[in-house]
């Protein structure tokens, strides 16, 4: 497989352990990649509050230099996936609004005719790669290792412009992840809700009871670690634990939550320092020790 | 299991129960299993339950039409009117169905919850028109055009399904709730009204107001008549900054953002925590210094110049070419 890689800011920003575990694993899977270096920031939902239309326009261009280039786009970041698919079905459901938004792309030598689809590194591997031919590059089985999913809003919501109904496998993708990898899923009602984290510099009281609600109900029910395909969710349930559980709950952050990337490559055998697990604030060396307990697989 | 020829399917439901009758209150779950016909809808199956089953059995409806709102719970963890839940749809394979009373609502019994809560979010948006002088034909008209442009806020029952999972009203009763706030935007959008900037204005400044909200989609998601009330709000936002309203964390973040895209092609992290907290708000900066020294330690604060997307300029230009045609 190959796709047009678009990364997305935070993963060159505030998560760049993200960035360096999804190359990491997608070169030992033989994944090849383009990265759109000329592709601007998806709006993040933000951009579009104060003018929906430039992030509309913001992401077409996208789209089209990849359609440029024959490719998918792959992305790292569940809020990149959310934003983009929704511009995607905006523009493709409305042909007069393509129209529109192409005739600013044009002086620029562009055009989107409306054929490209993006996919998260975790959806590509389950739709493109198959968890089966997954499995096979995996050399530990994490048994004993109980992870909560976190989902998060914009891989989930909404589910018309996500294509839930053609792909209903994407409901249960990184339940499905945990169990391809040897591990227990510890299922909690908050895993679809919100991380809190486009709060955070506006009602910070508000973004913190959600930190301290999902991480400390997953670690409660027994989780060693959270799984979330979103980076933005990593760095308020990673970054901002540890205020957060003093502060609500009065106890200590204890639950890492790491990417995908780096729970896959923790099955496929790879270091901590690969993964950059040395770079989570919520300390990682309880999940890392755990791994390279856990047995080799047969 | 479904099966379409066949008269009857059985249907295995999961209860919340509540009984207030017992000191403080108990609650338990309960399973029961019936049978109905294979169109039946979820609805159809707690009736069933009621006068098959369990009389004690306590549930609201109304119209059985998703017309009247009244019979809003949670089906499998999300709310749904469950009138308009056909039981295959959700339970495809016969799989026991989790039926919950809505949530961040007070429970009176079982499935019913009370509406106070509901409608005091409401009143506080004022839902009324408010015209500013009453025409001399008696009749105040409005283009086709201004009113179909509020069909989808208009569509709003009143079942409180998008209360019941926003994940903001989880953590804080003092939000307005998205049900209120897409009625307000009904009100903002109406050319009749004559209080557009005084409402903006209110639900930008009070605590609980419009930039609460999380953007987290539930409401969109969960509303059966089509209102998104998530979409309303960012046009309320969107209408407060065009009305001249910034003084929130919520318009500099936006404002920020905005800018870092037209500047860069990408998202100054650094900058855009600053810009929200704003430059000279000293104690909300020195409360993010701790976090920010904290991740650098781990090296991955955001780069302080940051990563700017190849040819960057053509976003920018692109952005102007949009900005002019406005």
């Amino acid at each position: 497989m190959k796709y047009a890689f678009y990364p997305g800011c935070v993963a060159r920003g505030g998560a760049p352990e993200l960035y360096d575990s999804a190359l990491a694993v997608m070169a030992r899977l033989g994944i090849e990649h383009v990265e759109l270096t000329k592709a601007a920031c998806t709006g993040a939902g933000v951009l579009q509050e104060k003018n929906l239309k430039m992030g509309d326009i913001l992401n077409v261009r996208t789209f089209a230099l990849a359609e440029q280039m024959g490719l998918p786009i792959m992305v790292l970041c569940s809020t990149c996936q959310g934003v983009m698919s929704q511009a995607n079905h905006r523009v493709k459901k409305d042909p007069e609004y393509l129209a529109e938004i192409n005739e600013h792309l044009a002086p620029e030598g562009l055009e989107y005719k409306g054929t490209t689809s993006v996919k998260h590194l975790l959806w590509g591997l389950i739709e493109d790669i198959g968890l089966d031919k997954l499995k096979k590059t995996f050399t530990r089985e994490l048994t004993g290792m109980n992870m909560a999913p976190f989902y998060g809003c914009y891989m989930v919501r909404p589910s018309d412009a996500l294509e839930f109904p053609a792909y209903p496998q994407r409901e249960t993708s990184i339940e499905d992840l945990i169990e391809s990898v040897g591990g227990s899923v510890t299922d909690f009602a908050g895993k679809t809700a919100c991380c809190g984290f486009p709060i955070l510099f506006i009602n910070q009281a508000n973004s913190m009871k959600m930190v301290a609600n999902h991480t400390g109900t997953a670690k409660d029910l027994g989780a060693d670690a959270m799984v979330t395909p979103c980076p933005l969710c990593h760095l308020n349930l990673d970054g901002y634990q540890p205020k957060a559980r003093k502060q609500v709950r009065g106890d200590k952050a204890d639950l890492p939550v790491i990417h995908v990337p780096q729970l896959i490559g923790l099955a496929m055998g790879m270091s901590e320092k690969e993964l950059g697990l040395q770079k989570h604030i919520v300390s990682t060396k309880e999940i890392v020790r755990k791994a390279e307990a856990a047995p080799a697989k047969s | 299991m479904t099966d379409a020829t066949a008269n009857t399917m059985k249907v295995k439901l999961k209860i919340k129960r509540f009984d207030p009758a017992e000191s403080g209150g108990k609650t338990w779950w309960q399973d029961y299993e019936v049978d109905v016909h294979p169109d039946s809808t979820v609805l159809d199956s707690l009736i069933e339950v009621r006068e098959q089953n369990d009389g004690t059995l306590a549930l609201r409806c109304a119209c059985r039409a998703s017309i009247c709102g009244s019979c809003g719970m949670k089906v499998n963890g999300s709310a749904k009117l469950v009138c308009k839940t056909r039981v295959v749809d959700v339970a495809p394979n016969g799989e026991q169905l989790t039926i919950e009373p809505m949530g961040n609502q007070h429970v009176v019994r079982d499935l019913v919850v009370s509406l106070d809560t509901f409608f005091s979010q409401i009143n506080r948006v004022e839902p009324y028109l408010q015209p500013s002088f009453v025409p001399e034909s008696g009749e105040y008209t409005a283009s086709n055009e201004s009113m179909e442009n509020l069909l989808t806020g208009m569509n709003c029952i009143m079942c409180g399904c998008c209360v019941s999972d926003c994940t903001v009203l989880e953590v804080d009763a003092n939000f307005i709730g998205p049900a209120a706030l897409a009625k307000a935007w009904r009100f903002t959008e109406d050319p009749r009204d004559s209080k557009r900037d005084e409402r903006l204005k209110n639900l930008n400044d009070e605590d609980g107001g419009m930039w609460d909200c999380t953007r987290c989609m539930k409401c969109v998601e969960v509303c059966p008549k089509g209102v998104a009330p998530m979409d309303r709000i960012m046009e309320l936002r969107e209408a407060a900054i065009e009305a001249g309203n910034t003084n929130t964390s919520g318009y500099h973040h936006t404002e920020s953002f905005y800018n870092s895209v037209k500047k860069h092609g990408r998202l100054d992290e650094t900058r855009l925590a600053i810009d929200s907290a704003g430059w000279t708000n000293i104690p909300r900066l020195l409360d993010l210094a701790p976090i920010g020294i904290a991740a650098m330690r781990k090296g991955k604060l955001p780069p302080v110049f940051p990563h700017k997307a190849e040819d960057n300029k053509k976003v920018k230009d692109l952005y102007e070419r949009v900005e002019d045609a406005d």
